[in-house]
């Protein structure tokens, strides 16, 4: 049984059904992150598409990425939009730039105190969090770097 | 290609709106109140509704033109459009197809227009309780990002912290709009006045946002009638002309997983030059601006990319006064918009635009020839219209 950031009965994320994105679903049950990376003009991209948004090739590539970001933006959510969430309280989403990728953004949660400062510059780390069950996934979280 | 322009060309002769219910209290369908508003914009150009031949709207509504066609009995219709993009940032862009359509032939007498009853179907800001996303919601729902202020906050954060931007901004725009409801017996928040106080114990729904900062979610509609300029001069009512209109995003707006080039942004950084271009004038030429609150962040960032204040000078340029009808620098949401009139997707505050220049608002703006109206700030495709008088042709 593991510890999630959000409780049990958020929606379950699954791959697309053109298999677009399957690699980095599957990427994350094999605790790598993958982030699509142009074969030919070698530009990173996020969120995954067909063809490469600089040069327009097709041969887009699934590449691991150091699990090291930096705070690009944040939000704090009060007001509950999913069943799910009714009397949790508040919880921290963050946009994640990832140096080592171009600066492409990914989102997740910042792990620990819900009411704690969030300072934009942050240095993060990626944390996988495993999801249990009838279909298992992992979420990329983040927590504050020492 | 010489004049590819719509300056002029067309004009708004008539306007209608429903009764505006918070929603789920409207007592008739949706189609029902499509109909009465536009039975209510062809009284008020003064025309038969069987002379209606062509439809425009956004944001996927319900209401199809054929469906709307037989059930009025128009005798032939000639021009439908539905623009794409959900929110309300196809507003302004559904009067500017509708004003292409009436310039190069298409249709004569095109309604725009917008029909919400949401007790009839899903609110806007729940989500679907589905057990599974895949593709963008994918990378957003997990993380509990899914209403469309959860979407969206960030930008602003991000934008506030860049330019060190205070609240006192986004309290001045609520205020601005909950003050001129107050002269506005349509408005839902008629009687219901907002002071600082009030605002800020609000509690929070996603910082950097309160409550009053966002919109309501409400029942009715509403459709405004573009005509030819030529055929406007024989209506009834005095006509807004459509000077300019511009839609879109810049580079990679809607890339998934919020990694749009341009962040911190309401999304009209490329549109607004092309917008003033085509009109022909600029943002101190403006005498009156409508600017679409999904939520005040958005009408921030908008403000500041239709060019009348720099994002640094913010804190000083969104002040309450400055806001006010009639004599602020900028009269902001002058029947109350989205937040305390009505939310029926921005087109309320397009025909409150129309209004301002007749010169029948109830927060009128002393001779006001020149009119920009904001649609759907922050969402992937937005769009804004700038209406005149027959002053400014
Ligand atoms: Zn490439």
């Amino acid at each position: 049984m593991s510890e999630t950031y959000l409780p049990e009965g958020m929606p379950i994320p699954v791959p697309m059904n053109d298999e677009l994105d399957r690699p980095y679903w599957q990427g994350l049950q094999d605790g790598k992150l993958l982030i699509q990376r142009c074969g030919d003009c070698g530009i990173w991209q996020w969120g995954p598409e067909w063809i490469c948004h600089e040069c327009n090739s097709f041969n887009m590539e699934w590449t691991e990425v150091e699990g090291q970001g930096t705070i690009y933006s944040w939000e704090r959510a009060w007001h509950p939009v999913h069943p799910a969430l009714s009397g949790h309280g508040a919880y921290i989403v963050v946009l994640v730039e990832l140096p080592h990728a171009g600066n492409v953004r990914m989102i997740g949660n910042l792990l620990g105190d819900p009411t704690q400062d969030v300072e934009i510059g942050a240095k993060v780390k990626a944390v996988f969090e495993k999801h249990d069950g009838d279909q298992p996934y992992t979420l990329v979280q983040w927590k504050v770097a020492d | 290609m010489s004049n590819r322009t719509l300056k002029g060309k067309t004009a708004i002769a008539g306007v209608g709106e429903t009764i505006y219910y918070k929603h789920g209290q409207s007592p008739d369908p949706e189609f029902v109140l499509v109909l009465q508003a536009i039975l209510k914009a062809c009284e008020d150009a003064g025309i038969s509704p069987k002379e209606i031949d062509g439809f425009a709207s956004y944001s996927n509504d319900r209401n199809e033109p054929t469906r709307l066609a037989a059930a009025l009995g128009i005798n032939d219709l000639r021009y439908s459009n539905m623009n794409w993009g959900g929110g309300g940032g196809g507003v302004a862009a559904a009067i500017g197809n509708a004003a292409a359509a009436v310039s190069v032939g298409f249709a004569d007498f095109v309604v725009a227009f917008r029909g919400l009853a949401q007790g009839q179907f899903q609110r806007f800001g729940r989500a679907a309780p589905v057990p599974t996303v895949s593709g963008g919601p994918a990378y957003m729902s997990p993380y509990g990002v899914m209403s469309p202020l959860q979407k969206y906050a960030m930008r602003a954060m991000r934008f506030m912290h860049e330019n060190k931007v205070d609240h006192s901004v986004l309290r001045a725009i609520s205020m601005a709009s909950y003050h001129h409801a107050q002269n506005n017996p349509r408005a839902v928040m008629y009687g219901r006045p907002l002071s600082e106080e009030k605002y800020d114990d609000s509690r929070w729904i996603t910082e950097p946002c309160r409550l009053f900062d966002c919109c309501q979610e409400n029942d009715g509609a509403a459709a405004c009638i573009i005509v030819s300029a030529e055929k406007a001069k024989d209506l009834k009512q005095k006509p807004a002309y459509i000077l300019g209109a511009a839609q879109g995003s810049d580079h990679r707006c809607g890339a998934p997983v919020m990694n749009a080039t341009n962040f911190p942004s309401s999304s009209f950084a490329s549109l607004a030059p092309r917008l003033y271009e085509m009109a022909g004038v600029t943002p101190k030429d403006v005498d009156v601006v409508q600017s679409y609150e999904n939520f005040t962040i958005g009408v921030m960032m908008a403000v500041v990319e239709h060019g009348f204040c720099e994002p640094e000078e913010c804190n000083e340029f969104f002040q309450l006064e400055n806001l006010m009808a009639p004599g602020g620098r900028m009269p902001l949401n002058t029947s109350g918009g989205n937040l305390a009139e009505c939310y029926m997707h921005g087109l309320g505050l397009q025909i409150e635009a129309v209004r301002q220049i007749r010169g029948d608002s109830v927060n009128q703006i002393p001779g006001a020839d020149v009119a920009l109206n904001i649609a759907g700030p922050m969402v992937h495709h937005v769009s804004t219209v700038i209406m005149g008088s027959e002053a400014t042709l």
